[in-house]
């Protein structure tokens, strides 16, 4: 081969490199992406059906109940203007407590109660996971303007 | 008194870095001597005056003087005095401190053991790395020092991160941080190369060992980091894809695309300009980590509180030095030429495409884990993206890269015929294949499963490591075999051969913890009353309920939890759940028996209301685990070898002839 065409060889094999993980990556990308909602948006309908996503926002104070099994825990998400009720199974972690931010992520089912694959605090008391706090955030700006359809 | 000689001793530190940053430089460019000759001073006095600072603060913090602010918030007279020291870097102002510490100890380092290189050289190299200290320093000086003061000071302290107070803790960031600043002297040797305009293979081998030990640290820091994750989160993962352990794992793939690049500049004087720009990347990734663990935008375990000043600063300095090296890149690099040629099957071709993988891969690592600050930044609302993402996409370019890797030490340099090396490796491909599809199928009785599990992933995972143990026993056979004393011919290879063999074997070990660890783990979550059994992978649980005890800064739940095996009984098991006094936050400690071919993990969740003292509890068995960091420390021993090796302790006469060896790549 001349240097020529070896170069162009070589072009050619980065290109299709490239392409491989592009193509990758945008795969990868379409069905691993979970987007965030807040209870508001979730009670508007605004969330997907049938589909994971995740929520943030706080424990709702006197919200948690455990079942019989001790590894079942129902609890409301609240932005304090709608809430959300969700399910799960499992051992929670450290820092979920009532009244503190939280994020699940899991799917709506029929029964209008979230059931989530998992749920997520953060590691430091004092801080509160930025999607609770901006779900917060949002809940109170359209009450203050006092229009909930406004978007 | 002491913290306001602390930061003056940074003020100072700061001026010399000034001078540091443009007399040397200068002095190259109009070959002046004395100029060029203030740099090694420099360098020395700026570590002096940084660990004086560095001093002031850990004086602070042994000392308990809660009126410093930064100690204030991040310690506690109760806490244990280890854990009172690594609160210097438990938070944000002083962990830049420690990061410009380990800088002015690098840049110190450079300056002391480069005698046998060009004074030109050297003073362009310091030069450079005064420039990023200046751009530290400011940052530090401006936004957030550590000695600011608390008026009136605090009764007492509001305690280190009760998940920070941890042995592991205790190192972990300052490994991390020698990887991460190390990656500087790598740049730094790259961007007087290109100033200098001499960009042969002499600069390649000078930077060679320095980017080596950056690498090692690196290595071991994220090792460090992940069996942190491991034992003290609780949740049995080993790693999360969380934004920040990739943010130490983009620079660490660059990193080791860069020791194999600068290995073929140095031997075959190949790919230089691909080799420069790795360098530039490598470091600017690491400021890019740095950028995403501070600032804030990112949020994890590790990021303090977000101020948006600070995270405009770095971005700037981001930017000011990704900008500036890539535009004396595209100045100088033309001039550079692709250096030597090579065959499209060759030992080159081969590490070419493993750079350009290793490359890739930090992209996407890099794709996946700013998608989510563009999409907010877009307006399209808040996502993330999960852990299925990194493995969707990291696995599949990392096969042929382990392909690839097994070829790589047994192609010739220059040009390889497809059917001789084909010939060479037939035996253990097949090896490794037979292996791989029959190991499976002992692996359940091995591990006492209730069932062989053989699934395509566990082959493939199985098939990648035993092609690198495979390849690596035909490539020492070449080496070894023929006639005479074989010993004399095991001593003749060089340090680096080995140290070669033993990263790649520590890949193979790696490979095979994640996939059968991935492949064979049980994981049971289950409501234990006192008394209960519960049986998990061959293994039985006997809960013997929780009792109380007090620590030197928490009170804790000890559970007892009694593990038996074929009915003997293989080891007491004591999870806990501690409060700790000052913050009042809760820790599982999880409790765990370390095997060679599993480790018993045991962690409480919540006790149960209304019962007698039944507790949810957490039960994994978590095969081959070990081998995951058992593979990293590995790697990084291999590290450490090939920078023992002989030709790098070069004295002046030796740097002359270039040292040809035909060993490692």
């Amino acid at each position: 081969m001349k240097p020529r065409q070896k170069r162009t060889l070589y072009i050619v094999l980065a290109v299709a490199a490239v392409g491989l993980a592009v193509g990758l990556v945008l795969n990868a990308l379409k069905d691993n992406v979970s987007l965030y909602f807040t209870p508001t948006q979730v009670y508007n309908k605004e969330a997907p059906q049938g589909r994971s996503f995740r929520i943030g926002g706080l424990v709702e104070e006197g919200s948690i109940q455990r079942e019989k099994d001790g590894l079942t825990v129902h609890f409301m998400i609240t932005d304090l203007k709608q809430k959300l009720p969700v399910v799960y199974k499992g051992i929670l972690p450290d820092l979920f407590k009532e009244g503190k931010g939280v994020v699940a992520q899991g799917k709506m089912e029929a029964d209008g109660v979230m059931h989530a694959s998992e749920v997520l605090a953060k590691h430091d008391e004092n801080y509160m996971p930025p999607e609770a706090a901006d779900a917060l955030k949002k809940a109170e700006a359209t009450s203050a303007v006092s229009a909930p359809a406004a978007k | 008194m002491i913290p306001e000689l602390g930061h003056f001793s940074l003020i100072v530190a700061l001026s010399l870095a000034i001078v540091l940053g443009v007399l040397p430089i200068w002095g190259a460019a109009r070959n002046n001597p004395v100029l060029m000759g203030v740099a090694r001073p420099l360098a020395y006095g700026q570590l002096v005056f940084i660990s004086l600072a560095f001093a002031a603060l850990a004086y602070a913090f042994l000392g308990n003087d809660f009126s410093v602010l930064y100690v204030a918030q991040h310690s506690n007279s109760q806490l244990p005095g280890q854990y009172r020291f690594a609160a210097i870097w438990g938070g944000h102002e002083g962990s830049l401190l420690l990061w410009a510490l380990l800088l002015s100890v690098w840049t110190a380092g450079v300056a002391m053991f480069s005698r046998h290189l060009p004074e030109e050289m050297v003073a362009r190299v310091l030069g450079v790395m005064g420039l990023i200290s200046v751009g530290f320093l400011l940052f530090m000086l401006f936004t957030s020092s550590p000695f600011d003061r608390l008026l009136p000071a605090a009764a007492d302290g509001r305690d280190l991160n009760p998940l920070l107070q941890d042995p592991g803790l205790v190192i972990h960031p300052p490994m991390l941080y020698m990887g991460y600043v190390g990656f500087s002297v790598a740049y730094a040797f790259a961007i007087s190369a290109l100033l200098g305009g001499k960009l042969d293979a002499t600069w390649a081998r000078w930077s060679r060992p320095w980017t080596t030990v950056a690498w090692v640290f690196m290595t071991i820091g994220i090792a460090l980091g992940s069996g942190w994750a491991y034992y003290e989160l609780g949740w049995g993962g080993w790693w999360f894809w969380d934004p920040v352990e990739n943010a130490s794992f983009m620079p660490w793939l660059l990193g080791t695309a860069l020791i194999h690049s600068l290995a073929v500049t140095e031997k075959r004087g190949a790919f230089k300009s691909w080799t420069v720009l790795l360098a530039i990347a490598a470091f600017s990734f690491s400021l890019l980590g740095t950028f995403l663990v501070r600032s804030g935008v990112l949020t994890s375990v590790h990021s303090f509180a977000a101020d948006p000043k600070r995270g405009i600063f770095i971005l700037s300095f981001l930017v000011l030095v990704i900008g500036a090296s890539l535009l004396l890149f595209a100045w100088r690099a033309p001039k550079v030429g692709l250096g030597g040629k090579f065959d499209m099957l060759s030992r080159e071709s081969l590490l070419l495409s493993n750079n350009v993988l290793l490359s890739v891969a930090s992209a996407s690592v890099f794709i996946g884990t700013l998608y989510p600050l563009f999409m907010d930044a877009l307006g399209y609302g808040k996502l993330s993206v999960g852990p299925p993402y990194f493995e969707a996409v990291f696995v599949p370019l990392m096969m042929p890269m382990v392909f690839m890797m097994g070829l790589g030490p047994l192609a010739r340099w220059k040009k390889m015929a497809v059917p001789d090396l084909a010939q060479r490796v037939k035996w253990a491909f097949a090896s490794a294949l037979v292996l791989a599809l029959l190991l499976p199928l002992l692996m359940g009785r091995f591990l006492s499963l209730e069932s062989n599990k053989w699934s395509p992933m566990i082959v493939l995972g199985l098939l990648m490591a035993f092609w690198i143990i495979s390849t690596l026993f035909v490539g020492l056979r070449q080496r070894l075999a023929g006639h005479g004393a074989f010993m004399a011919r095991v001593r003749k290879q060089s340090l680096s051969y080995y140290g070669m063999q033993l990263a790649h074997l520590g890949v193979a070990l790696f490979i095979i913890g994640v996939t059968l660890v991935k492949g064979y783990e049980t994981e049971r979550d289950v409501r234990m009353n006192v008394g209960d059994t519960v049986v998990a992978g061959g293994y039985e649980f006997r809960f013997n309920g929780v009792t109380e005890t007090e620590g030197p800064n928490y009170v804790a739940g000890v559970g007892h939890v009694t593990v038996s095996h074929d009915g003997k009984i293989v080891g007491e098991l004591t999870p806990e759940k501690r409060q700790y006094n000052v913050s009042g936050m809760p820790l599982t400690e999880a409790a765990i028996q370390t095997g060679v071919f599993r480790d018993l993990y045991v962690s409480l969740g919540e006790p149960i209301p209304e019962s007698e003292g039944a507790w949810a509890v957490r039960v994994y068995i978590k095969p081959f685990i070990d081998w995951i960091w058992a593979g990293t420390l590995l790697m990084a021993l291999g590290g450490i070898l090939a920078v023992s090796d002989r030709r790098y302790r070069i004295h002046k006469k030796a740097a002359v002839v270039p040292t040809i060896d035909q060993g490692a790549a």
